[in-house]
């Protein structure tokens, strides 16, 4: 039983030992103590997994056991989707450690203790029964994610991004805190499952719905939702590539994660009858966020920029699956977060080979500079199909779960936006290897990154690259691919959403000790006809975007066309202005507008 | 219960709010945040007060004397060592930002576009 505490406790030993000895380590040592970490971390939340498939196991800090279904003591609530998303943190982040040896950056060790401490703080997030704790880990991971994106402090954009992302995220973290104040003056407790039934046994008002606001908005800050995103963009490209590995792989999704969970297990049962009313607000929020996220992806001339702006469309993908509020939603949305987040990492492993060899992340400037690096653009090429939900990747089966969950509650027509998000960030991938690895297109006059912007990230441009580098990104691929390929993933994922959405049953396991029920093992996923129809739109989208973009610039019938989307670009552009004033603007803005259709939805 | 607290924690968060939207210099804005942060004290603080009660410690009172609830004593503990991290952090950024930009004034830092 002690799995759950020890999968949190050995990266922050690992960080603390680090750190007293790390200028006698050296780097090397330090490598290889970060890794072991990673390693037991990711053995550990593999056997939580597989020990919680259906079920949940608590753990009680110091034995403080609820009496008489009071919780005094803080308490680990582990299910199959924390423990899954743990060992989707985990395993990224020895992804990230081993792209992480070519990286000659600095021979300080307090990138390894920094990286520790993010992974403790993630894996805490996950695992955690207790909304502070909710919050402390989320401080802990968000702290050190901000030192990490700020890493290379000499660069002027490092030092703004990180800036820019430190603020934003501190306000966020600030609503979450607020909404904890004012939930806790209600319930008295903090102990998640504790609370959903102090919050049903009391009449709901608008103090219940504040409260669910701000948390709800504090977390999707950190998940990056339309129009908290401006930060993510800037911290993504300014940030060491191995560290966006973890950025774009697993950490916004933890904040719609955080969602979810107080949804189902604190706030379902005191606000479930206006369901409905909150669906409509979710989906139409993810459904703006994933639209601007692919058209800013697609307008990206810096690679890691743009699959930055990938990875704010897939938060409002996924963001509709959690939107749908059911279980099948939720399953939908799980599996498409470990293959999506599977395949961003690859791509920003891949990015970091390109990087290694060509000293350029401005698709521009590489333009034709990839013909000799065939096995990189093959890399990069499957990531693009993974983007583009194709079978059998995992990506298919989790956007064909959300299809079927969106016709069968009435919100059929999202499908176009499912469509639309595949086939632009697809298609901005499939244009970047078009143009740097077959020397496709025009070539441009100049530039669009700036110069600082694609400065390299270490020194001396070698003239080949080590194996090493593209073992992470061919497992990772491998892996997303395996999600779809093994049969028996979709009913592990179906009953792990099924426990998930029973916030009563949470609440009886946590504080009376009854072993959930266990549950009918859901059925397996079989895609209907259909769906392998949308994916192939999807992918002649992305084709078709791509070639556009690349050959037809000035067509005579696009003109008007493609000046009006162009001047609507520089626009939406534009606001993406760097500025930590304007994002705060907008923050506010955010919470304002979701806070009072939150509060017209839910009462 | 008087609603005066609640009144000066919102007060607090929306001005510190404003503060950050309009700052031009880095470290006004680190204490900005620093006041949107007081606004969480002043609330947590404010919600397990009670009328006629003295602090949680019972090492020279009678257990039958109520007392405030210590809980939100030490969330409020937690956020300010929580919270200190990050305004640390935050400095060292101006601090860096000061030496690569020579200015303190977010308007003028514009390293980062679309």
């Amino acid at each position: 039983m002690e799995t759950a505490p020890l999968a949190v406790a050995i990266p922050l030993l690992g960080a603390g030992g680090l750190a007293a000895v790390a200028t006698r380590l050296g780097r090397a040592g330090a490598e290889a103590v970060a890794l072991a970490a990673a390693v037991a971390v990711t053995a550990l939340c593999v056997a939580l997994l597989v020990r919680t498939g259906s079920g949940l196991e608590v753990y009680w800090f110091g034995g403080w056991e609820p009496r008489a279904g009071t919780a005094i003591g803080v308490s680990f609530a582990v299910d199959a989707i924390g423990a899954g998303l743990a060992t989707l943190v985990s395993a990224l982040m020895i992804a990230a450690l081993v792209v992480m040896w070519r990286y000659r950056e600095t021979e300080a060790p307090h990138f390894q203790i920094l990286m520790l401490l993010f992974l403790a703080g993630m894996v805490g997030f996950c695992l955690s029964g207790d909304l502070f704790n909710l919050f402390v880990f989320f401080e802990l991971m968000s702290v050190a994610a901000f030192a990490l994106a700020g890493f290379k402090v000499e660069e002027d954009e490092a030092v703004e991004g990180s800036l820019n992302f430190a603020v934003t995220n501190t306000i966020g973290s600030f609503l979450v805190l607020t909404g904890i104040a004012l939930v806790y003056g209600r319930t008295g407790t903090l102990n998640l499952a504790q609370m959903g039934g102090a919050l049903e046994a009391h009449s709901v008002d608008g103090l219940v719905v504040m409260a669910f606001a701000l948390l709800a908005a504090g977390f999707l800050v950190k998940a990056a939702v339309v129009p908290f995103h401006f930060w993510l963009a800037d911290a993504y490209a300014v940030a060491p590539t191995p560290v966006c590995l973890l950025f774009a792989g697993a950490m916004s999704e933890l904040g719609l994660y955080a969602v979810a969970r107080i949804w189902f297990d604190c706030f379902a049962g005191a606000l479930g009858p206006e369901a409905d009313s909150l669906r409509l607000v979710l989906i139409v929020a993810g459904s703006l966020t994933a639209l601007l996220g692919a058209g800013m992806c697609f307008a990206q001339d810096h690679l890691k920029r743009l699959l930055a702006f990938a990875t704010i469309a897939y938060v409002g993908v996924f963001l509709i699956g959690l939107g749908l509020l059911t279980a099948e939603g939720i399953a939908g949305a799980a599996i498409y977060v470990v293959a999506d987040g599977l395949g961003k990492a690859a791509l920003f492993a891949t990015v970091a080979i390109i990087q290694h060899r060509r000293r350029r992340v401005s698709e521009l400037a590489l333009r034709g500079k990839g013909r000799a690096l065939p096995f990189t653009g093959a890399l990069l090429a499957l990531g693009a199909l993974s983007f583009a939900a194709l079978p059998p990747f995992g990506t298919f089966l989790g956007t064909s779960m959300l299809e079927d969950e969106l016709v069968a509650t009435g919100y059929g027509a999202v499908i176009a936006v499912l469509i639309a998000t595949s086939a632009l960030t697809a298609g901005a991938v499939l244009r970047v290897i078009a143009r740097v690895f077959l020397g496709w297109g025009p070539a441009a006059d100049r530039p669009r990154a700036t110069e600082e912007e694609t400065k390299p990230e270490e020194e001396g441009a070698p003239d080949s690259t080590p194996a090493i580098m593209f073992v992470p990104a061919a497992l990772l691929l491998a892996a997303a691919l395996a999600i779809g390929l093994i049969p028996g993933t979709t009913e592990a994922f179906r009953t792990a959403a099924e426990r998930f959405v029973d916030g009563p049953a949470y609440g009886r396991a946590v504080l009376d000790g009854v072993s959930p029920t266990g549950l009918a093992t859901a059925s397996s996923y079989s895609a209907p006809a259909h769906s392998y129809l949308y994916a192939a739109l999807g992918l002649l989208g992305a084709a078709c975007a791509a070639a556009i973009s690349l050959f037809v610039p000035g067509g005579r019938w696009l003109r008007t066309p493609a000046r009006l989307l162009g001047s609507a670009g520089t626009a939406l552009r534009g606001l993406h202005s760097g500025h930590v004033g304007d994002y705060v603007a907008w923050l506010v803005l955010g919470v304002a507008l979701l806070g009072g259709s939150f509060a017209l939805a839910l009462t | 219960m008087s609603f005066l607290p609640y009144a000066v924690a919102a007060w607090l968060f929306l001005v510190g709010l404003y503060g950050i939207v309009t700052s031009r210099n880095l470290i006004h804005l680190v204490v900005c945040l620093t006041v949107v942060q007081s606004s969480t004290y002043v609330l947590l603080l404010a919600v397990g007060y009670r009328e006629g009660a003295s602090a949680p410690i019972y090492a020279d009172i009678p257990t039958s004397r109520p007392v405030v609830d210590p809980v939100v004593a030490t969330l409020t503990l937690t956020d300010v060592v929580v919270e200190a991290t990050v305004a640390a952090l935050l400095l060292s950024l101006a601090v860096q930002a000061h030496r690569r930009f020579g200015t303190l004034d977010p308007d003028e830092l514009g390293a980062l576009r679309g």
